[in-house]
């Protein structure tokens, strides 16, 4: 029998420290993407609070409540990590994507121009705060990157990109020390 | 050169993927006949200012109809696909 082990995305590459920017995965076992029905939006948002605390949220935004989240992830979708979904039959389209996500959390004072070299936004926390998110590119890969902390970043990418994602941000963070 | 996305804001260029004149909105009944969807399928102009086509944002995964000018380059509007406009 073939024994299967259970690997986290980046598994073997995180955590890193690189002068002030600190890399760690976020492992993301339970998450679904919500694409609601048109005229359905309110109904979803109102029985995902109802269950988990958190609606669907606003384009651009985030909302946690407590252990639950829900991310805006493109045009009429929302990744929502909670305990359980409510039954959304009728309302929304529903797909599990809890193990298909590689996340990882950048912490630090030099995360923010960590992103700066790969990102074509303006992550400043003057325009990006937290609970802002966006839908955009690290490097050539599609990506959402949501603000957590004031000195803290979510970057989201489908889980096949895991190693990318951990080397494009393992050198922009270098040759960022490397100027330091 | 930069696109509004009605979901994003104005993004660069590199995030969005041009895919035709947008009288593709404009689709022919389905009895109008051979010739008027021969003119749907390969008919365009080619104007030298004002357009108006079809952009896909990649990273949120909208169709936008987006109006440019292919002389000066400027973007002038951009509407979601869904809405309908043609
Ligand atoms: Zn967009």
């Amino acid at each position: 029998m073939v024994k299967l082990i259970a690997q986290t995305p980046c598994e073997g590459q995180l955590p890193m420290t690189i002068g002030d920017v600190t890399l760690t995965e976020v492992v993301i076992q339970t998450a679904w993407n919500v694409a609601p029905f048109a005229g359905k939006e309110a109904d979803v948002s109102k029985a995902l609070e109802a269950q988990s605390g958190v609606g669907f949220p606003a384009a651009n935004r985030m909302l946690t409540k407590a252990g639950s989240r829900s991310i805006w992830v493109g045009a009429g979708r929302a990744l929502v990590q909670c305990d359980g979904l409510p039954e959304l039959s009728g309302l929304a389209a529903v797909t599990e994507q809890g193990d298909a996500i590689a996340a990882v959390r950048l912490d630090g004072p030099a995360a923010e121009a960590t992103l700066a070299r790969l990102v074509p936004l303006d992550l400043r926390v003057s325009t990006f705060k937290r609970g802002h998110t966006a839908r955009s590119f690290v490097g050539h890969m599609a990506a959402s990157v949501t603000r957590v902390g004031a000195e803290a970043f979510e970057v989201m990418v489908m889980r096949s990109m895991a190693r990318t994602l951990v080397h494009e941000l393992e050198e922009a963070a270098k040759g960022l020390a490397a100027r330091a | 050169m930069r696109i509004t996305c009605p979901h994003c804001g104005e993004r660069d260029r590199r995030e969005f993927t041009y895919q035709g004149a947008s009288e593709i909105m404009a689709r022919p009944d389905a009895d109008a006949g051979v010739s008027a969807f021969a003119d749907y399928l390969h008919l365009r102009d080619n104007p030298a200012g004002d357009t108006r086509d079809m952009w896909y944002h990649d990273p949120c995964g909208a169709w936008i109809v987006v109006d440019r000018n292919t002389v000066t380059h400027a973007v002038t509007g951009s509407t979601l696909a869904r809405e309908g406009r043609t």
